[in-house]
């Protein structure tokens, strides 16, 4: 490897530790430029900062806004990429698709935003919903993209009974176990995931991800 | 009849300067600032179209409502600054004036210590039944929360099962934070009428008060909107709750998160002050600051107790009544953490003399209620409660004739000025004093002894009833609202 190109894969991993979007992205074009397969700039740039900032978390080092910011540099640079990958007809290896929402009724949705941040930043594929999503929009976008996660999140004790109509309208079509279920949000429980048959629950975002993974089977 | 008397602390000598005048002046410009040039989030129709009616910038798209410092100035002039929480029984009543610090249970939490086996479950109409029975008997509770969600009651009406529940099992001011929207707060307000005795005696004694929660940064929920100006229009004391945490839906700095939150209370409280102006209003907040390594709510921390101090010189500024988070510790069972965050956070919010506080009874944020706990946390209030009077220095407290009568060496055991004044001595229930042989050969600690008296009272303590005419009442009003 040249020098040039070492410091380039450098730069992209401390681009993504320093959480800074802006250089993330520019790294990204430059290596466009300079005609580095796309794939390399992902696993041999930035994917070892991303993995360097997971260690320094797990390690009780970094915090969540580092995180955060860490996971937001990951996902411009790979929009970057994107249109590179496309054109080369390859794909970036995804861990899993998701479809995120909170449910009807329900505006509640900080600690929802930030599980889409982690499991984009942690290789899944993330479309995010938003707010007051009904049963038949969260399965049709979750059919839509053959999604292999749902995770719903709720504030409210009055709102999170909408969790089990979506597990219970997924049942009834037969669509799991090929599609997990996640459920989140302050009210949720182990004992109300367990009793509303959902895959598991978090009460965290980074416990979301390692969830996620284990549903994926990969961890 | 003991159990009417009610606990609180008036006439406090301990003072305590969290912020400056001018820092409390700079905070209140920021948060104008904020309201006029970002904006607060209405997404209510009805609430956009108050706005509107007084020249507010309004963006109808991203329902975000920009307001002029001085159309937020002059509605907060209007709210009143002192009024009285009417309880079912009047000699309950309690006065949000300045000069009394009240303290209420806390919500809305989802599983239950159970009283009898000890095990966590989720809760149930019966838990608010049964709690809102034991509040009644303490002197320390002033006052009730929906403490836990009636999770097997409908949806639709849950709400007012609650506070159907704990209006049959207490004669004490009710405040519900469960009332989120239109047609729940109008069965509400036909409850309150009901139980006040009419439409302008509700207006004269409220006995039912809503506290929304906001939806920080800089947001609110509609339903909450639509249900507090309901309130608003009845007279019925109406707060909005912000709950903006620092580095998550605040800045990390507890300055910035003070703005965040005091823009979204003000901003609220004007456009129920446009809509019914003199309206009772009070302020409400329980910020915290999230656990810098996950983001989670901590429940307690010494940012969470400076906010608790801070914030009713906020509400002092605008004149009118807080209710504050404090107990509601972020510990998981009643240990160490509880007892530390439960007594800072009360103390904090105590000592500047905030009118109502929250979270008597209440573990993991506020999720898990506690028999146990909630009865340490009245020990814990009396205790704040006894300090807040201060040391009393004059010619009887000083007691130069019982000293000169001991002397040098000897004791004061025998003097008739002990036995004078060691009833003002703190009695604690809790507080293990034993000696340590005692406390080896039992075993058993406060949480023992507390549970115990919670067994007790619910066992032994029968509130006044509630008119059968009245509960039939609310039955046929509760049921107008549940799906058929």
């Amino acid at each position: 490897m040249s020098d040039e190109l070492e410091k380039l894969f450098k730069d992209m991993a401390q681009s993504i530790i320093d959480g800074d979007s802006d250089i993330s992205v520019e790294l990204a074009q430059k290596s466009i430029e300079m005609g580095v397969p796309p794939l390399d700039a992902i696993t041999k740039g930035f994917v070892i900062g991303v993995n360097y900032i997971g260690d320094q978390f797990g390690a009780g080092e970094a915090f969540l806004p580092e995180l955060v910011m860490a996971g937001e540099a990951m996902k411009a640079a790979v929009a970057t990429l994107e249109p590179e990958l496309l054109k080369l007809g390859e794909a970036r290896e995804i861990m899993g698709r998701v479809v995120l929402a909170t449910v009807e009724g329900d505006i509640h949705e900080i600690g929802k935003t930030l599980v889409g941040t982690m499991l984009s930043a942690s290789g899944f594929e993330v479309v995010d919903l938003g707010v007051d999503q009904p049963a038949d929009k969260i399965i049709g976008k979750a059919l839509e993209i053959n999604a292999n996660l749902i995770g719903m999140s709720a504030l409210l004790t009055t709102t999170m009974v909408r969790q089990r109509e979506v597990i219970e309208e997924l049942d009834k079509e037969g669509l799991r176990p090929r599609i997990k279920v996640m459920v989140g949000g302050a009210p949720i429980t182990r004992d109300w995931a367990t009793k509303i048959k959902a895959d598991g629950t978090s009460e965290d975002a980074v416990g979301a991800v390692v969830l996620a993974k284990q549903l994926m089977g990969k961890e | 009849m003991s159990h009417k008397k009610i606990k609180t602390i008036s006439d406090p000598k301990l003072k305590l300067e969290v912020l400056t005048e001018q820092e409390v002046k700079k905070i209140h410009d920021a948060t104008l600032h904020i309201i006029e040039n970002v904006g607060v989030r209405f997404p209510s129709k009805r609430a956009l179209e108050i706005w509107e009616s007084v020249g507010a910038n309004v963006d109808h798209e991203k329902r975000i409502v920009r307001v002029k410092p001085h159309v937020i100035e002059e509605a907060l002039k209007k709210c009143p600054p002192a009024y009285a929480l009417a309880a079912r029984d009047p000699q309950q009543d309690l006065p949000l004036d300045g000069n009394h610090v009240c303290l209420g249970t806390d919500g809305c939490g989802v599983e239950v210590i159970d009283i009898h086996t000890k095990e966590k479950r989720t809760s149930c109409l019966q838990d608010v039944r049964d709690i809102a029975r034991v509040a009644d008997a303490t002197e320390e509770v002033a006052f009730h929360w929906v403490p836990v969600s009636a999770q097997d009651a409908p949806v639709e009406a849950r709400g007012l099962h609650e506070l159907k529940a704990v209006w049959e099992n207490s004669t004490k001011h009710v405040q519900t934070e469960s009332i989120y929207n239109v047609e729940e707060a109008k069965a509400s307000m036909e409850m309150a009428m009901l139980l006040a005795g009419g439409k302008e005696e509700l207006r004269k004694r409220p006995v039912l008060s809503l506290m929304q929660c906001t939806a920080p940064p800089l947001g609110h929920d509609g339903g909450s909107l639509d249900a507090a100006l309901i309130a608003a229009e009845h007279g019925v004391p109406t707060g909005f709750m912000t709950m903006a945490s620092c580095m998550t839906t605040g800045p990390a700095t507890m300055a910035g998160t003070l703005a965040v939150g005091n823009a979204e209370v003000i901003a609220a409280t004007t456009l129920l002050q446009i809509a019914y102006p003199g309206a009772p209003v009070f302020y409400a907040a329980a910020q915290t600051s999230s656990d810098p390594r996950t983001g989670v709510y901590t429940g307690g921390g010494p940012e969470d107790f400076l906010f608790g101090a801070a914030t009713n010189v906020l509400a002092d500024f605008y004149n009118i009544p807080l209710s504050m988070g404090s107990f509601a510790t972020g510990a998981k069972e009643p240990n160490w953490q509880a007892g530390l965050e439960g007594s800072l956070s009360t103390f904090m919010a105590s000592v500047v003399m905030s009118d109502m506080l929250l979270g008597c009874g209440f573990l993991h944020g506020s999720r898990i209620w506690s028999y146990a706990e909630m009865m340490m946390d009245c020990e814990v209030f009396s205790i704040i409660e006894k300090m807040m009077h201060g040391i009393v220095v004059d010619e009887e407290t000083l007691a130069l004739e019982a000293i000169a009568a001991v002397g040098p060496g000897g004791h004061y055991l025998a003097q008739k000025h002990t036995r004078n004044h060691m009833r003002e001595l703190f009695m604690p229930q809790f507080l293990d004093r034993r000696p340590y042989s005692t406390w080896e050969d039992k075993g058993d600690d406060a949480r023992d002894w507390a549970l115990e008296k919670a067994r007790k009272i619910l066992k032994n303590h029968q509130p006044d009833p509630l008119e059968e005419k009245i509960s039939k009442e609310f039955e046929r009003i509760i049921k107008s609202v549940e799906k058929k």
